[in-house]
């Protein structure tokens, strides 16, 4: 019992010890020795399949930064903005590092959830090119440093599609694909592509603009054969849709395996340029470590062994010189600077238009709003009904007795 | 006192996980982002109506060929000897012992443009149909799911039919015909009602069906609820508020099929 609790007490001793030492711990990193055990565990949450985990001869990100630093990761993931919002708004959930887009970066730093980062702990976000830095979603890049990027783009069945016509958003409503045209199960996507050809800007807070843009999708919705987000990889693949649009980076991994599928970005009109952005929530218990984490992830050496996993684009052209030449010069990962100047980010909306974008997206889906008059009669229908056979049943029984 | 006792633990947990989850309903439903009181997201449900009348359509549908396919099949079952009885049983729930995602995402490839089932029709010179994102398709894959929450209830209402009141109606000159529409489908209305209850229920309120079959383009009222809680604007409120009309809805309607529950308890049918 004794030699249990003296074993504590100098494991106890070694800990402390060694939190103290931490900081210097992570300035050999150069070094081939792993660094000792902090006895910190930092909770990261990110999209799934978002980091390069050791398989198929990648790094593991993960291991390495507890290699080098002593500090543990708890690596957890989530599959939608919302949901990681949900999680962090309903309290309960304590995370160190998590990895929003653009939009939710705005909208958790305007709602305070976020802390601000201390970039005297993050050296390495000087290797972040220019352009990524101040982003519209954080302008005075006080709350996040860049993780991925990418454009949303068009899948094409090449049999079926002439890449020709794949340049502009208006092929997802040429009447000669309909049924073959899947769309995004989310509003922002969908309503963008509207936007984009309407000529709005994303973030408009002007509803007449968002009504035009619902109009146009209204008008698109009988020839979309599902709105669906995932399974655009398996429809497309199977040849039962042969227009869809996707995000770059995982755009790559069906081009490569099936040779029938094209990708590429609707340049006369432009798109949508999306961010991933490693953030700290606010009260996270070791904000010190999660920036160490984050400062790892932007060493141009980790970024590039994890964007040649993850696929998608990196925001330091240090890191990029690093991944193979086939990928440095494709347009769709690397687009000209002309595509990125059309290009744009979204940006959170007022809560107010948020809400008005939610029952503007249902109505398309519906095809149409709904009147309060159909669902009070419906109410009313089954409460008269209910009532009729109850005093129905009433009558008989006082018969019967008779 | 002993067995009171014993309701302890079902007592507490009624109360944790379904009183106060529906209380924490009603509460968000009167009130907005702030917790002030309001009547804004109830008259916002208004808007939703049309999903609320695809939801209750195809939700009765669903039931209604359920019942008409499973009513016939639990009788058969019951007619059987107790082996062959306990076999059907078990292949009738056999379904449910895979994953209910995994069931539903199977008929997507079935129901595919260029799925099993219509290159199988083309293989043998019909045409392909178009089958996967219709209604059609959200309802068989709802009746696909739900039949066995039908066909259970009815099969042991018929299996504790008295069989000496089968066999006195025969004497009394019933043909069999009779036998069945006079004695055993009257005897056997409570597990029909609440095969139907099992089947509505589940069926109105599913979003996962709709959204894998009908691919997003046939909402229904779990796809709206759903969209609120993990969709762009995040508003519990609204979601509350649908859910609490979906739920008066609801109890209204087993309120209608309670009394068709014949006999002995007039009041029963007035408690829901």
């Amino acid at each position: 019992m004794n030699q249990v609790k003296r074993f504590f007490a100098a494991l106890l001793c070694v800990g402390i010890f060694l939190s103290a030492s931490g900081q210097t711990a992570y300035a050999d990193t150069g070094e081939d020795a792993s660094a000792p055990d902090t006895g910190v565990t930092i909770n990261v949450y990110n999209w799934g399949e978002y980091i390069a985990n050791g398989t198929d001869g990648s790094m593991d990100v993960n291991a390495e930064f507890t290699r080098r630093t002593g500090i543990s990761v708890n690596y957890t993931t989530f599959d939608t903005n919302e949901s990681l919002y949900s999680k962090l708004a309903g309290g309960g959930a304590s995370y160190d590092v998590i990895i929003p887009s653009d939009y939710m970066v705005s909208k958790m730093a305007r709602e305070g959830m976020l802390e601000k980062l201390n970039f005297d702990n993050i050296p390495n976000f000087q290797y972040i090119d220019e352009q990524f830095r101040n982003p519209e979603y954080d302008p005075e890049n006080e709350y996040s440093v860049p993780y991925t990027w990418g454009l949303v783009g068009i899948f094409y069945n090449k049999n079926y599609v002439d890449p020709d016509e794949v340049k502009s958003w208006k092929v997802l409503w040429d009447e000669k694909y309909s049924g073959k045209i899947l769309m995004f199960d989310n509003p922002r996507d969908t309503f963008g592509i509207a936007q984009k050809l309407l000529g709005f800007s994303f973030n408009s807070e002007d509803t007449n603009e968002w009504d035009q843009a619902a109009s146009l999708l209204k008008q698109q919705k009988p020839l979309v054969q599902a709105y669906v987000m995932d399974q655009i990889f398996d429809k497309m693949a199977g040849g039962d849709a042969w227009l869809a649009p996707y995000y770059a980076g995982d755009a790559a991994i069906l081009v490569e395996e099936n040779e029938n599928i094209g990708f590429t970005i609707p340049t006369e009109e432009g798109t949508n340029f999306f961010v991933d952005a490693m953030c700290i929530p606010k009260g996270a218990p070791h904000k010190e470590e999660a920036e160490a984490y984050i400062n790892f992830l932007c060493d141009p050496e980790i970024a590039a062994a994890n964007m040649d996993y993850v696929g998608y684009s990196t925001p330091e052209t240090a890191a990029k010189e690093l991944l193979p030449e086939e990928v440095q010069n494709n347009e769709i990962y690397y687009p000209p600077q002309e595509i990125l100047d059309r290009s744009e980010v979204f940006v959170a909306l007022s809560d107010e238009m948020n809400l008005y974008l939610d029952t503007l997206w249902a109505e398309v889906k519906m095809g149409g709003p709904g009147e309060t008059a159909t669902l009070i009669a419906i109410l009313v229908f089954f409460l008269l009904l209910y009532i009729g056979i109850v005093v129905y049943k009433k009558r008989k029984l006082k018969k019967q007795m008779s | 006192m002993k067995s009171k006792t014993a309701s302890y633990p079902y007592l507490i947990w009624t109360t944790l996980f379904i009183v106060v989850p529906m209380a924490m309903v009603v509460f968000f439903a009167f009130t907005d982002q702030s917790g002030a009181f309001t009547l804004q997201n109830l008259s916002t449900v208004g808007r939703y109506s049309n999903v609320f009348v695809r939801s209750i359509w195809l939700g009765a549908i669903a039931t209604a060929i359920s019942l008409v396919l499973g009513y016939p099949l639990a009788y058969t079952i019951a007619q059987g000897t107790e082996r062959r009885q306990n076999v059907m049983i078990m292949l009738v729930m056999l379904p449910m012992w895979m994953n209910f995602l995994l069931r539903t995402y199977a008929w997507m490839t079935l129901l595919e443009d260029n799925g099993l089932l219509n290159n199988a029709l083309a293989a043998i010179g019909l045409g392909r149909i178009h089958m996967i994102n219709t209604q059609g398709a959200v309802v068989l894959g709802m009746i696909y799911n739900y039949i066995p929450y039908m066909i259970l209830p009815i099969y042991s209402v018929l299996t504790k039919i008295d069989q000496s009141i089968i066999e006195a109606a025969q004497d009394l000159g019933a043909d069999q015909k009779r036998v069945f529409l006079r004695v055993v489908f009257p005897m056997s209305i409570p597990g029909v009602i609440s095969g139907i209850t099992m089947v509505f229920v589940p069926a109105v309120s599913t979003f996962i069906i709709s959204k894998m079959l009908g691919g997003g383009g046939n909402l229904l009222i779990g796809d709206l609820i759903d969209m609120q809680f993990l969709g762009s604007a995040y508003n519990p409120n609204l979601g509350s508020a649908i859910s609490l009309v979906l739920m008066v809805l609801i109890l209204i309607c087993m309120g209608i099929m309670n009394q068709f529950d014949d006999g002995e308890n007039e009041k029963g049918g007035l408690m829901i």
